[in-house]
C-alpha cells in the first residue's frame, strides 16, 4: 500500500505545483498590458490625474510580486477583489454563477456518464458490425460539430418548432428543482451529446484494447459467452481507463460550458467570463480563468489518481 | 394509408428479404432495424416522419454515390503514376514551388493581379508527388467516409480559392433590406445588414479556413521544431520544454485564448499567435514521442558517428520515418484550431466585421432561429461539415498507420 500512497501524494504535489504556476501565468499575463492597468482601463482620453487616482486605488505603485501575493492570498480565501466596471465584489458576482455552472455540468454528467459507458461497451461488443460503423460516424460527427451548432439545432427543433422546452435558460432563485431541470434541459442535452460521443469512443477503444490480450482469448476459447467475457474478464481491468475517460470528460464539461452558456443565455460563470473579456474587466477575467483552470487541473488530477487506485497491478503488488 | 406509405414499407420489406436471400448480413440488419424504427416513427409522427426518413436516406445515398465516384476518380488519377517523376524532390520541383509562392505573395501584397489561379496551381503542384500507384493501392481500400471527407475538402478548397469568381456579390456589399428572405437574386437571403448570405458564406470559407490553416501551420512548425530538438538534444532543454508544455496544457484552451485576447485585443495576428501557442504543446508531445522512438535506432547512431549535423539528422533520418503520425496530427490539430477560432468568432472575439466569417455569421443572425428560420444554421453547418470531413480522412489515416486492421 505504501507504494500507492507515495504515488498519489506525488501526483497531488505535482497538481498543486501546476496550479501555482498557472496562477502566476494568469496574474502576470495582465502585467503584459501595453502601458499599465490604469491606462488600459481608462483609455486614451483619460487625464493624468484620473490615471494617477486609478493607480492609487488599484495599488499599482507597489511592486508586482507584492500585488501577486496579495491577490493569491485573497483568491485562496475566495476574495478576488472588486470589479473595475461595476465596482462590486467579484466573489459576490461570480459565486452564485459558479453554482449554476456546476449544476448544469452535474446535470449533463448524470445523464451522460452511465449512458456513454453502457453504449461504449455495447459498441465494443458489436465491433466491426454495421452498428459499430454507424456509431463511429455518428460520434465523429457529434465531436466535430461546434457546440453552438448542436445548441441551435436543438433550439430550432425542440424549442421553436415543437415547443417542448424553453429556448432560453434563465433561472430564478425561487424555482423548484423540477422547474430548473426543465429550464436547463436543452443546454444540458447539448453538452450530453458532445460528451457522450467522446466517452463512447474512448470506452470502446479501452475495451477493444483489452480484448486483444491473451487471457481474453483464453476465456473465449473456453466458450464463455461474449457478454460474460466483457463483464467478468475485461471490465475489471478496464475501470482504470474508463475512470480516466470520465474525469477527462468532466473536465471538458466544466470548460466547454462557455459556448453553451452563451447560446442559451444561461447565467453561469462562462457567460460572466465572456462579458468581462469584452468589457476588459480584468479582475473578473482573472477570477474566472483561475476557477476554470483550477477545476480543470483538479479533474485531471482525479483522473490520474483514479487510474492509479484502480490499477490492479499497483493494488496487489507481488 | 397513402400510396407513399404502402410503397415505403413494401420497398423496405422487399429490400430486407432480398438482402437476407443473398446472405448480406450487415445490409439486412441495417434495413430491418430501419423497418422496425419506421414502425415506431410512423405511429408517432405519421407520414411526415416517414417522408423525413426517405429524404435522409436519399441524401445519404447521394453522398455515398458522390464519395464512390470521387474515390474512383482519385484512384484513376493516381494510377497514372505522374508522381513518380517528382519523387525525391528534384531541383526543378522546388524551383517551380518557389516561383509560385513568390507570385502568390507578390499578387497578394502588391495587388497587381489576382493570385487565385497561382494559388490553385500551388495546391495542385503540392499534391502531384503523391499521385503514385502506391497511393492508388491505398485509396482502393479507403472507406467511403474517407472519400467523402476528401471530396468535401476539395469542394471547400475550390470555394475558398476562387471566392471572387463564385460569389455573386462582395463580402461587405449591402444589397437589400436586413433579413430579406431568399429570392431570385439571393440564394439564401440577406443577413442582419442586408448583405447576401451566400456570398458571405463563400468568402467565409477563405477567411475562416485560411486563418485556421495559418495558425495550425505556425503551431506545427513551433511544436514539431521544439519536439525534434528536444528528442535529439535531450537533457535540460527536453525537461524544460516538457514542463512548459504541461503548464500550457493544464489551462483549458478556450479560457487561455479568452485571457490573452482580453489583454491584447482581437487583431488577426494576435489570434494566430495565441492559438498557435495554445496548440503547439500537443504537437510537441507527439513529435517528441515519435522522434524519441526513432532517435534510439542504430542508424541514427551511425549517422551521428559519421559526423552528420542536427539538420541532416532531422531532414534525412527522423522526418521520413515519422511522417504518417505527423500528417494525421496535422489534420486533427486543424480541427481543434478551426473549432477554437470559430468559437472565438462566435463569442465576438475572433475575426472582426465586416470580414465574412462563419462563427460571427452564426452569432449575428441567431435571432432568426426564434422565428423558426434555419438560415443561421448554414454557416454553423459549414463549420461542422469541414471538421467532420477532416476527421473522416484522419480516422482512415490513423487506422492505416496503427496496423490494428483486424481488431
Amino acid at each position: 500500500m505504501g507504494d500507492i500512497l507515495s504515488l498519489v501524494a506525488k501526483r497531488l504535489g505535482f497538481g498543486l505545483l501546476t496550479l501555482f504556476v498557472v496562477s502566476i501565468l494568469i496574474f502576470f499575463a495582465v502585467e503584459l498590458l501595453p502601458g499599465d492597468l490604469a491606462e488600459a482601463v481608462l483609455g486614451q482620453s483619460a487625464t493624468e490625474e484620473t490615471v494617477a487616482a486609478m493607480r492609487d486605488q488599484l495599488g499599482l505603485d507597489r511592486p508586482a510580486i507584492v500585488r501577486y501575493l496579495d491577490w493569491l492570498a485573497g483568491a485562496v480565501t475566495g476574495d478576488f477583489g472588486t470589479s473595475l466596471v461595476t465596482g462590486d465584489r467579484v466573489s459576490e458576482k461570480i459565486g452564485p454563477r459558479f453554482g449554476n455552472t456546476l449544476f448544469l455540468a452535474a446535470y449533463a454528467a448524470i445523464i451522460a456518464v452511465p449512458l456513454a459507458i453502457i453504449l461504449g461497451v455495447i459498441v465494443a461488443l458489436l465491433r466491426n458490425s454495421i452498428f459499430d460503423r454507424v456509431a463511429n460516424v455518428a460520434t465523429l460527427t457529434s465531436i466535430s460539430s461546434p457546440e453552438f451548432f448542436l445548441g441551435y439545432i436543438l433550439i430550432l427543433y425542440l424549442a421553436v418548432k415543437a415547443g417542448w422546452f424553453p429556448a432560453i435558460a434563465s433561472l430564478k432563485s425561487d424555482m423548484s428543482l423540477v422547474d430548473m431541470m426543465e429550464r436547463t434541459f436543452l443546454p444540458a442535452l447539448t453538452m450530453v451529446l458532445v460528451v457522450i460521443a467522446h466517452m463512447m469512443r474512448m470506452t470502446r477503444a479501452a475495451i477493444i484494447n483489452l480484448l486483444a490480450s491473451p487471457y481474453i482469448e483464453m476465456a473465449n476459447l473456453k466458450g464463455t459467452p461474449a457478454w460474460k467475457v466483457i463483464v467478468h474478464h475485461a471490465l475489471p481491468n478496464a475501470w482504470a481507463p474508463i475512470i480516466n475517460v470520465v474525469a477527462l470528460n468532466l473536465a471538458y464539461l466544466i470548460t466547454g460550458v462557455v459556448l453553451v452558456e452563451v447560446v442559451f443565455v444561461y447565467p453561469g460563470i462562462g457567460q460572466a467570463l465572456v462579458d468581462a473579456v469584452s468589457k476588459r474587466d480584468f479582475p473578473v477575467v482573472q477570477a474566472c480563468c483561475l476557477i476554470f483552470a483550477a477545476t480543470f487541473i483538479l479533474l485531471n488530477l482525479l483522473a490520474d489518481v483514479g487510474s492509479i487506485l484502480t490499477n490492479p497491478r499497483l493494488r496487489h503488488p507481488k | 394509408m397513402s400510396i407513399f406509405v404502402i410503397g415505403y414499407y413494401a420497398l423496405l420489406i422487399g429490400a430486407s428479404c432480398l438482402a437476407a436471400y443473398f446472405n448480406k448480413r450487415s445490409i439486412f440488419l441495417l434495413l430491418f432495424s430501419l423497418l422496425l424504427f419506421s414502425f415506431v416513427m410512423g405511429i408517432i409522427g405519421g407520414q411526415g416522419a416517414l417522408l423525413t426518413v426517405t429524404t435522409l436516406a436519399a441524401i445519404l445515398a447521394l453522398a455515398a454515390g458522390i464519395s464512390y465516384g470521387f474515390r474512383e476518380f482519385l484512384v484513376q488519377l493516381s494510377d497514372s503514376n505522374v508522381g513518380k517523376a517528382f519523387g525525391g524532390g528534384s531541383v526543378m520541383y522546388w524551383t517551380v514551388l518557389l516561383i509560385l509562392v513568390v507570385l502568390i505573395f507578390g499578387g497578394w501584397m502588391l495587388e497587381w493581379f489576382n493570385p487565385a489561379v497561382f494559388f490553385a496551381m500551388l495546391v495542385v503542384w503540392l499534391i502531384l508527388p503523391f499521385l503514385t500507384d502506391q497511393t492508388a493501392k491505398a485509396l482502393r481500400t479507403a472507406p467511403l467516409t474517407a472519400a467523402f471527407g476528401m471530396f468535401i475538402i476539395f469542394t471547400y478548397a475550390i470555394m475558398g480559392i476562387f471566392a471572387e469568381y463564385i460569389a455573386p456579390f462582395g463580402e461587405a456589399e449591402i444589397i437589400s433590406d436586413s433579413f430579406a428572405p431568399p429570392d431570385d437574386n439571393m440564394l439564401l437571403g440577406a443577413d442582419q445588414l442586408g448583405r447576401d448570405m451566400f456570398s458571405r458564406i463563400v468568402y467565409g470559407s477563405r477567411n475562416s479556413v485560411g486563418l485556421s490553416l495559418v495558425a495550425t501551420t505556425l503551431a506545427f512548425v513551433m511544436g514539431a521544431g521544439a519536439g525534434l530538438m528536444a528528442a535529439i538534444k535531450g537533457g535540460w532543454f527536453d525537461q524544460f520544454m516538457g514542463r512548459f508544455a504541461d503548464v500550457i496544457m493544464s489551462v483549458p484552451s478556450l479560457i487561455f485564448a479568452l485571457l490573452i485576447l482580453s489583454i491584447f485585443g482581437t487583431g488577426l495576428e494576435v489570434i494566430v499567435v495565441v492559438v498557435a501557442v495554445i496548440y503547439s504543446p500537443r504537437v510537441f508531445r507527439l513529435t517528441r514521442a515519435v522522434a524519441g522512438n526513432v532517435v534510439v535506432m542504430d542508424y541514427i547512431e551511425a549517422a551521428k558517428l559519421r559526423g552528420e549535423g542536427t539538420g541532416y539528422l532531422i531532414r534525412k533520418e527522423i522526418l521520413p520515418n515519422s511522417t504518417a503520425p505527423l500528417v494525421a496530427e496535422f489534420g486533427l490539430e486543424f480541427c481543434f484550431v478551426f473549432l477554437l477560432i470559430a468559437g472565438l468568432s462566435f463569442l465576438g472575439l475572433g475575426i472582426q466585421p465586416p470580414t465574412a466569417d462563419w462563427g460571427s455569421m452564426v452569432r449575428d443572425n441567431a435571432t432568426l432561429i426564434s422565428f423558426g428560420d434555419y438560415t443561421p444554421l448554414i454557416p454553423a453547418a459549414a463549420i461542422a461539415l469541414l471538421t467532420v470531413a477532416v476527421n473522416f480522412v484522419v480516422d482512415w489515416m490513423l487506422f492505416r498507420s496503427s496496423g490494428l486492421k483486424e481488431m
